[in-house]
């Protein structure tokens, strides 16, 4: 689904990622850890295509087709997600215009009949609810005053609702507290299916508890340094990173 | 010298039209046989003709205000012309296929009808469509009310009284620059009365005076809401308006007597001028209301055309317990210009008013909110709150606040809050990211940003306020 051939990129002219390799395969998930700074949200908006993230060498094909070429909203509806590590705040939009606008024109890019109005509020009040948010954050400003596990949660309510075939979690765990930490796995573990896979960066173990790994991949200096199953995470844990620049 | 108004008047020279007094326009040039002129093409009565005359007198002792946050070519007074017959039916565009694509274009993204779409293009269309039968029934329901809307150079023969009441008695004509010189050359505009106690049994809408007049560069309205009645009124359209004046100067004056209530809304979408900044209209307003007792006024703008946007509806609270409001939503884009604002006088005591303005600079456009409070000696427990945000697409424009605060009494309570913001590339992004393009993302945020404007604004114009700021907005990232 997704195949990383030697990717070098630049941010305002300093090289992040220095020749990075990784094939994701449908139904997978890999865990991408690594020291901060190492270029991991770099790589989310790389991918992503974010305005300024400049690739200066090697290709990148999702689903067969080089998405280097499209812009970062084509990417989007091609089913490319992306969960912020910081996500920003949209004052006087609400989340539901702003869902709407976003599902509209992401189903009528799959070529998929658009929601009813009915049927579009039905599902959205469902999935605030499968993430454990309130229904009046629906009637919100877009991340407007949200507490940050607020924020983090109504990415994923976003990622739920947009059905897309490969995410990309930024730190999703980061700033969540237990009940939020365990709602947010199981959003991502109800989500796992064959046609879909994800990325999830992150900086502790404990998230791959709950969401299991396929692979686990050190990201160190814009490479990926070191790949392995799900216990590279445990001994990641048990001797830091420095045990990584050892080797 | 304004070239442009230079060239607009050589072409019509060059058109054809004639120059001596019998003819359907006037040379350029303001004089006081101008003046007669117009007076006697609208066969006013003598003290209508005295009142503009004097008007004259007074102007021609004032200078044009150079304190705006504006920058422009002096407007040579003496080159526009000051009255011009609507055009024949000869003149003008048979069918839509005649009239500027461009135009037609927007109108379609506006989700403008066919029909309306000729009335505003100037189509010369056989008036059978639709809305005159409507406006007929309207006009009825009016009558049955007892509610007066008419243009304002009829109602100065049928309602003389009521007119030489109250004409002038909001801006005074030597008010300003501008002022005076509506004063002394205004084309046409809007008379409406509301008697004591009567709710206006529906919003009077442009739409319909369209139908009515022509008004020209010089509008001049008066509204009068009688003790304890209520209208609210429409004005402009939100369809791009073209114009070959390029020097509008209107006067709108609202007296809302005891328990009255005015609530005034505008969409103004006059040609702004190219991308190179070359031409568009240059809009010179006075807008004020007086509020008397317990009365309320309520001024509601979306200003996104105009090359030069000068204009800030005021209220006099001269009224115990009067409120007044203003809610205002001004863009700029290319190289447009927009200073404007409001003022509050605070008189009477208890008076209350409330300022919300977003201002919405891209391109290489300027944007301006210039705003008085007044309070007086008199204003015992007046109360003002004021929020002004600036909201900046780009980095090449220019976003300013002016906030004069004149409290004269010690228990006034006067609140300013002001913030600036930009679109930022981690919005856009986010937005992009979720499948939403950059174009449909700006105008989304900013729809967002003027919410608390929108919501003042009645219904359907509400709808129509949002798509404008879409169109408007179309081209200005990237
Ligand atoms: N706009 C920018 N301009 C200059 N340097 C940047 C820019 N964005 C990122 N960088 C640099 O790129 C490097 C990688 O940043 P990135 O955010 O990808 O790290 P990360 O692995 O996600 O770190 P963390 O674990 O702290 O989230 C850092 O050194 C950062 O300072
Ligand atoms: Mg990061």
């Amino acid at each position: 689904m997704l195949s990383i051939k030697n990717l070098h990129a630049n941010v305002e002219d300093k090289n992040i990622l220095k020749g990075l390799n990784l094939e994701v395969k449908p139904g997978e998930v890999h865990a991408i850890m690594g020291p901060n700074g190492s270029g991991k949200s770099t790589f989310g908006y790389v991918l992503s295509g974010r305005e300024g993230y400049e690739v200066t060498e090697g290709e990148v094909k999702f689903d067969g087709q080089n998405i280097l070429e499209m812009e970062a909203d084509e990417r989007a509806r091609e089913g490319l997600f992306l969960a912020f590590q910081y996500p920003v705040e949209i004052p006087g939009v609400s989340n539901m215009e702003f869902l709407k606008a976003s599902i509209d024109t992401t189903r009528e890019y799959q070529g998929k009949e658009p929601y009813d109005a009915v049927t579009f509020m039905k599902l959205a009040r469902e999935k605030c609810q499968q993430v454990n948010l309130d229904q009046n954050f629906l009637k919100r400003g877009v991340n407007e005053g949200f507490s940050g596990g607020e924020k983090k949660r109504n990415e994923i309510m976003q990622m739920i609702m947009l059905e897309p075939k490969l995410c990309i979690l930024d730190e999703t765990d980061s700033g969540l507290d237990i009940d939020a930490l365990q709602v947010v796995a199981d959003g991502v573990n109800a989500c796992r299916d064959d046609n879909r896979a994800f990325i999830v960066v992150t900086h502790y173990q404990r998230l791959l508890d709950y969401i299991v790994p396929d692979y686990v991949h050190v990201l160190s200096d814009g490479k990926i340094v070191k790949s392995g199953g799900k216990e590279l995470a445990l001994e990641l844990e048990e001797k830091g990173y420095s045990w990584i620049d050892k080797l | 010298m304004s070239e442009v108004i230079d060239q607009y008047v050589k072409t019509e020279y060059e058109a054809g039209f004639v120059t001596d007094i019998e003819s359907e326009t006037l040379p350029p040039g303001l004089n006081e046989d101008v003046i007669r002129f117009i007076s006697a093409k609208k066969n006013e009565p003598e003290w209508l003709l005295e009142w503009r005359l004097k008007a004259f007198e007074n102007f021609k002792q004032m200078q044009e205000p150079e304190w705006a946050h504006l920058n422009y070519p002096k407007i040579d007074l003496n080159e526009v012309s000051y009255y011009s017959a609507p055009k024949s039916i000869e003149d003008r565009p048979k069918s839509l296929d005649e009239v500027d694509p461009e135009l037609i274009e927007t109108y379609n993204k506006l989700g403008i009808p066919l029909h309306e779409q000729e009335v505003l293009a100037g189509v010369a269309v056989d008036v059978v469509f639709d809305s005159v039968s409507v406006a007929t029934t309207f006009k009825e329901k009016l009558a049955e009310a007892g509610v007066i809307f008419c243009p304002i150079s009829e109602a100065v023969h049928k309602y003389p009284e009521l007119i030489k009441k109250y004409i002038g008695s909001v801006v005074p004509q030597k008010d300003n620059y501008f002022a005076a010189l509506n004063s002394a050359v205004f084309s046409d505009g809007s008379f409406v009365y509301i008697p004591k106690g009567v709710r206006c049994p529906m919003e009077l809408s442009t739409y319909f005076r369209i139908n009515e007049a022509k008004t020209g560069q010089f509008e001049r309205t008066l509204i009068v809401a009688d003790e304890g009645s209520h209208v609210s009124y429409l004005e402009g359209c939100t369809a791009p308006m073209r114009d070959e004046n390029q020097l509008h100067a209107a006067v709108v004056e609202l007296v809302a007597l005891d328990d009255a209530e005015i609530k005034y809304s505008t969409v103004q979408n006059w040609y702004p001028g190219d991308e190179n900044g070359n031409g568009g209209i240059y809009n010179f307003v006075t807008k004020r209301g007086i509020c008397h007792k317990n009365a309320k006024i309520s001024w509601t703008q979306v200003e996104t055309g105009s090359a030069i946007t000068w204009k800030y509806p005021s209220v006099v609270l001269r009224g115990e317990n009067s409120v007044g409001e203003f809610y205002s939503v001004a863009l700029t884009r290319n190289y447009q210009q927009a200073d404007t604002g409001t003022k509050m006088i605070h008189l009477g005591k208890n008076s209350k008013s409330t300022i919300i303005s977003k201002g919405i600079s891209a391109g290489k456009s300027q944007n301006a909110y210039r705003g008085l409070v007044r309070m007086s000696p008199r204003a015992d427990g007046a109360r003002n709150y004021t929020q002004c945000d600036s909201l900046l697409i780009g980095d090449r424009c220019g976003a300013h606040t002016f906030p004069y605060i004149e409290s004269k009494h010690p228990n006034a309570i006067v609140e300013h809050e002001a913030t600036t913001s930009k679109v930022s590339d981690d919005q856009l992004f986010l937005c992009q990211q979720r499948g939403i393009d950059a174009e449909k993302a700006v105008s989304m945020i900013v729809n967002g940003f003027c919410k608390e404007v929108f919501k003042e604004l009645p219904m359907e114009f509400a709808v129509e306020a949002g798509k404008l700021l879409e169109v408007s907005l179309e081209g200005s990232v990237g």
